[in-house]
């Protein structure tokens, strides 16, 4: 049971991360910030940057 | 006594699986005559995947790269929260696995059944084992090594200057190519189909309230808003049918090849110059949320239905008469399948954001090799679907009106003379049961495709009854993912173009001045457009002369990244193993270059891009003669130019092996200095 529960964490970690959620928690953390319509704009601006020279296979 | 009893017991499952393997193997590559069951090709290459990275990764880790779990990674070293990372290696798989999986898998692998499912088959398990997985995951150990440097800085440190201009020009060129083939295959998806054109078109409106959302409504709630998002889809499918049968939105939503392909490069320009939380994020994720569940769906429905395969294990265009593609087995089935065995592109996945993530060293391999491995058997999946078909109804499908004649008739009376029988009837049925006014003619390899894995889903799922929702779903994944990559390529390409201008015009390097954002976006758009409107004109479909290009680019950047590979081995005194990565690049010369040479020099019109110009200047004189002379032109100058600068770096590589094996050249590999890991085992 605590093997299925762990695999489950762990999808839901990955799905996390590939959508980014983490990263804007990072942010949040990192920054010192509340959750809101301002500090989702500043970590939208953050991850443009990285998103604009990151290539996707074909 | 336990660990030896273990020991034994696991000597014992491996053997089980060599045998095992070796005997799917066996079956898939001598059945002949009769259809085969699609199980026998999941068996082998499960086999195959596990002994190769039981066996041949591990070895590779141990004795060439020589892993090291006490070296910490520039993910803890440089860990900043944002780029650098610590992250869990199943994290970080998923996260790597979603960025290589594109469309490329699918397509190449279905356009390269034209041969039968055998040639595909082995290419992708044996060349993925041997090839695609050691690129991914060499290149992803030596950029963690460096400081999570990209393989054009690795390829300037370790090669040489030429090896670093060579990466970067062969990264825009084959972007260019590949967003003008992914867009053509959506072309000729969606030509005349108002369903597909509808669901598509609905994606824009559907990302831009996903985007909405996601900055005014519920900030930061990607996974909510990409269900929400999946949902509206799957209702634009489902509305698809509607309009398609409304006789005054049915003809708003049929359009010509031509006003399709205007329409994409319209859009791809404003998606490009639009700020990215709009339009290009909201998309990103919903196309990777569809594609993950879809991906899965998929190999689901293969093991649960096992399907028969229809297409025999060689058919006789293996002799270069392909309507599909024209062009011999060797090299030409093995630049048509990139993704699933060996792909240049995923060095730059394994050289970008995934080494800033690994924890440990030795997660390299089951980030590198496995997740390699997992899209090569999405490219078995695509090799599944399409040839689950009659052969028939594939090549009625895949075939050019210019090689099988206009009209359903001609078509499959030409290609019933093949000795793949098919109907004009057996079409038509075909066509209205997934909501199609007609297949013919439909190249490019998605609908093939859409057509397979909707006869998949509809036998798990639904039945006949709901094949039609089945195919647009189909064609909507994999639409909806090319469109991303269009959107999120011409932005990448606009900015590699931003940073090198920037070194004449610093004003143009700036990424937030917007002459500078509009005039980019106009010059890298305009380029793709261009072979893509060629694509649209060809009367032999384009794919028959954008995919080859589209490959043999590729391939060549996969040259590039063994280069690279190979000159670290030698450096690191490892050059008795350096065949790990010498023989993939022999083969790889070897397919690429000979390719190159056919497309450029072949006498038959249908393969050289010269021959074919030559044979339209003794033709009947008109405009459109006059610009597919020069395009086939262009397209031989562009094919020579990757392959001298490949065969530079090729020079300049070994010009460096030969130098620090006779001890001429001192053997200094630019790696970071080794700092031990303070990561507790717990953490990672």
């Amino acid at each position: 049971m605590s093997r299925l529960k762990r695999a489950a964490q762990i999808i839901v970690a990955m799905l996390r991360e590939i959508f980014d959620e983490s990263a804007y928690e990072r942010f949040l953390k990192r920054a010192k910030l509340q959750p809101s319509m301002e500090s989702y704009s500043a970590f939208s601006r953050e991850r443009e940057a990285a998103r604009n020279h990151c290539p996707k296979c074909c | 006594m336990l660990d030896g009893m273990n020991n034994g017991l696991w000597f014992l499952v491996w053997i089980l699986v060599g045998i095992v393997g070796v005997g799917a193997l066996t079956v898939v590559a001598i059945h002949r005559g009769e259809p085969i069951n699609a199980l026998w090709l999941v068996v082998a290459a499960t086999c195959c995947y596990a002994l190769g990275y039981r066996f041949y990764a591990k070895f590779i880790a141990a004795k060439i790269l020589a892993v090291d779990a006490l070296r910490a990674t520039p993910a803890e070293r440089l860990e900043n929260g944002r780029d650098f990372l610590v992250t869990n290696k199943w994290v970080v798989f998923g996260h790597h696995f979603a960025a290589i999986a594109g469309p490329g898998p699918l397509v190449g692998p279905v356009l390269a059944a034209q041969f039968g499912y055998l040639p595909g088959t082995l290419w992708v398990i044996v060349g993925a084992v041997f090839a695609g997985c050691v690129q991914d995951f060499v290149i992803l150990l030596f950029s963690v090594r460096r400081d999570g440097k990209s393989l054009t800085e690795m390829a300037k440190e370790e090669t040489g200057a030429v090896g670093g201009f060579v990466a970067y020009a062969a990264v825009i060129a084959i972007l260019i190519i590949l967003l003008a083939v992914i867009a053509l295959v959506v072309v000729n998806a969606l030509k005349d189909s108002p369903w597909g054109t509808f669901t598509i078109a609905m994606t824009i409106p559907i990302a831009l309230l996903m985007g909405v959302y996601l900055r005014r409504i519920r900030p930061g709630k990607v996974l909510e808003v990409s269900v929400l998002g999946f949902v509206l889809v799957l209702l634009a499918i489902w509305g698809g049918q509607w309009v398609s049968q409304n006789a005054t939105l049915a003809p708003i939503f049929t359009l010509r090849a031509q006003t399709l392909a205007i329409s994409i490069i319209i859009y791809a320009f404003a998606a490009s110059v639009v700020p990215v939380w709009l339009l290009l994020a909201p998309r990103d994720y919903l196309s990777t949320f569809v594609k993950l569940g879809t991906i899965g769906l998929l190999g689901i429905g293969i093991v649960a239905l096992h399907p028969t395969l229809h297409m025999p294990a060689l058919t006789r265009f293996v002799d270069g008469t392909g309507p599909v593609f024209a062009g011999k087995i060797f090299p030409f089935a093995f630049i048509t399948i990139a993704c699933g065995a060996i792909s240049g592109f995923h060095s730059l996945i394994s050289s970008g954001t995934t080494p800033k993530l690994i924890a440990r060293e030795t997660e390299t391999r089951m980030v590198g090799y496995g997740a390699m491995m997992a899209e090569s058997a999405v490219a078995v999946m695509a090799i599944i679907a399409a040839c689950v078909l009659e052969p028939g109804v594939y090549f009625a499908i895949n075939s050019p009106a210019g090689i099988v004649g206009q009209g359903a008739a001609a078509a499959t009376a030409t290609i019933s003379s093949w000795g793949f029988p098919v109907t004009a009837a057996d079409m038509q049925a075909l066509a209205h049961a997934v909501g199609e006014q007609t297949l013919f003619n439909r190249t490019g390899g998605a609908p093939a495709f859409a057509v397979g894995m909707a006869h998949i889903f509809s036998q798990s799922l639904g039945g006949s009854t709901v094949m039609a929702l089945w195919y647009h779903f189909a064609v909507m994944f994999e639409a909806l993912f090319i469109l991303t990559i269009l959107d999120a390529g011409t932005r990448v390409a606009r900015f590699m173009i931003q940073d090198a201008l920037g070194h004449l015009y610093k004003p143009l390097g700036r990424t937030s001045w917007y002459p500078s954002i509009l005039a980019t976006s106009a010059l890298i758009v305009a380029a793709w457009g261009y072979f893509l409107w060629q694509g649209v004109k060809d009367p032999l479909g384009g794919i028959n002369s954008l995919w080859p290009l589209f490959g043999i680019a590729n391939q060549l950047l996969a040259t590039v990244a063994l280069c690279v590979a190979t000159t670290i081995i030698i450096k690191m005194h490892r050059a008795k193993y350096a065949l790990v990565t010498l023989v993939p690049l022999a083969w790889l010369v070897a397919a690429t270059f000979t390719a190159s040479w056919h497309k450029i020099l072949d006498r038959n019109p249908r393969i050289g891009f010269l021959s074919q110009a030559s044979a339209l200047t003794a033709g009947p004189a008109t405009a459109a003669t006059a610009r597919l002379i020069f395009n086939n032109r262009l397209d031989a100058a562009v094919t020579a130019v990757l392959v001298v600068m490949v065969t530079l770096v090729l020079f300049e590589s070994a010009r460096q092996w030969i130098g620090v094996l006779t001890g001429r050249e001192e053997a200094r590999v630019k790696e970071a200095p080794f700092v031990t890991t303070r990561l507790a085992e717990e953490r990672v």
